[in-house]
């Protein structure tokens, strides 16, 4: 059998433990699933964060998504992935993004989650705009995040 | 062919696409940027730190020497920020 990939761009929310449920339930091959789930901040940089706009690529987005998810897949022996990204306007405490990965054993699951996070974080375009009660602007981008990608290229 | 422009880089030149006929010798994504440049203020506000923007060729990364012939939807954004 296939594992199966889900990978969804959005505006609304979405239940990080249904989607655990939906990528487990009845399945008796995974025997780990790893989240990272990216949530909005209330402050950033010291200051208080009214909103993220995310802004997307349509199209563009959806590719590089998948074609990090078929890398981790083909790299790693996982039975299962999911990978939401949200766009448009999102609170503090609300989901930005999650990843899921299933596998038989927590090793694949963890470096594979790591790693397109790294590489999503890097390549998949999307933007963040931030509004404060002083005014709203582009998040930059930090070169750690460039960094936290290569290290995959070498290993 | 046709142009994005994504988060600053659309602020700044005040539009989000557009379908441009750039002359011969514009041949690479970096002669484009240099091109685009001389079309306003607005272009080279946006353009004015060439190392920091990002470029895509039909959904894929591209570097400034990568060839222009052939596509049909080049995008101009800035270093991504999601996850």
């Amino acid at each position: 059998m296939t594992a199966p990939v889900t990978i969804r761009i959005q505006q609304t929310d979405f239940d990080v433990a249904q989607e655990i449920a939906a990528l487990s339930k009845g399945r008796t091959d995974i025997g780990a699933v790893v989240t990272f789930s990216g949530i909005c901040r209330g402050t950033e940089g010291g200051d208080a964060t009214t909103a993220l706009v995310l802004e997307h690529y349509p199209g563009m987005a959806e590719a590089e998504i998948a074609r990090h998810a078929e890398q981790a897949m083909a790299r790693w022996p996982l039975t299962g992935l999911t990978i939401i990204h949200r766009v448009g306007r999102i609170v503090p405490g609300e989901n930005i993004m999650v990843v899921l990965t299933a596998s038989a054993h927590r090793q694949a699951a963890f470096q594979a989650a790591e790693f397109l996070m790294d590489y999503l974080k890097a390549h998949a375009p999307f933007w963040k705009r931030e509004e404060t009660a002083a005014g709203a602007g582009w998040i930059a981008a930090k070169t750690d995040d460039d960094d936290a990608a290569a290290r995959w290229d070498n290993s | 062919m046709k142009l994005l422009y994504f988060a600053w880089v659309r602020e700044r030149i005040g539009k989000a696409e557009e379908t441009i006929e750039p002359p011969a010798a514009v041949q690479t994504v970096g002669d484009l940027i240099g091109w685009l440049t001389t079309r306003g203020d607005e272009y080279a506000y946006a353009f004015e730190t060439p190392k920091v923007i990002r470029a895509a060729i039909d959904h894929t990364h591209v570097k400034p020497d990568t060839m222009i012939a052939g596509a049909r939807e080049i995008a101009f954004f800035p270093p991504m920020t999601g996850g």
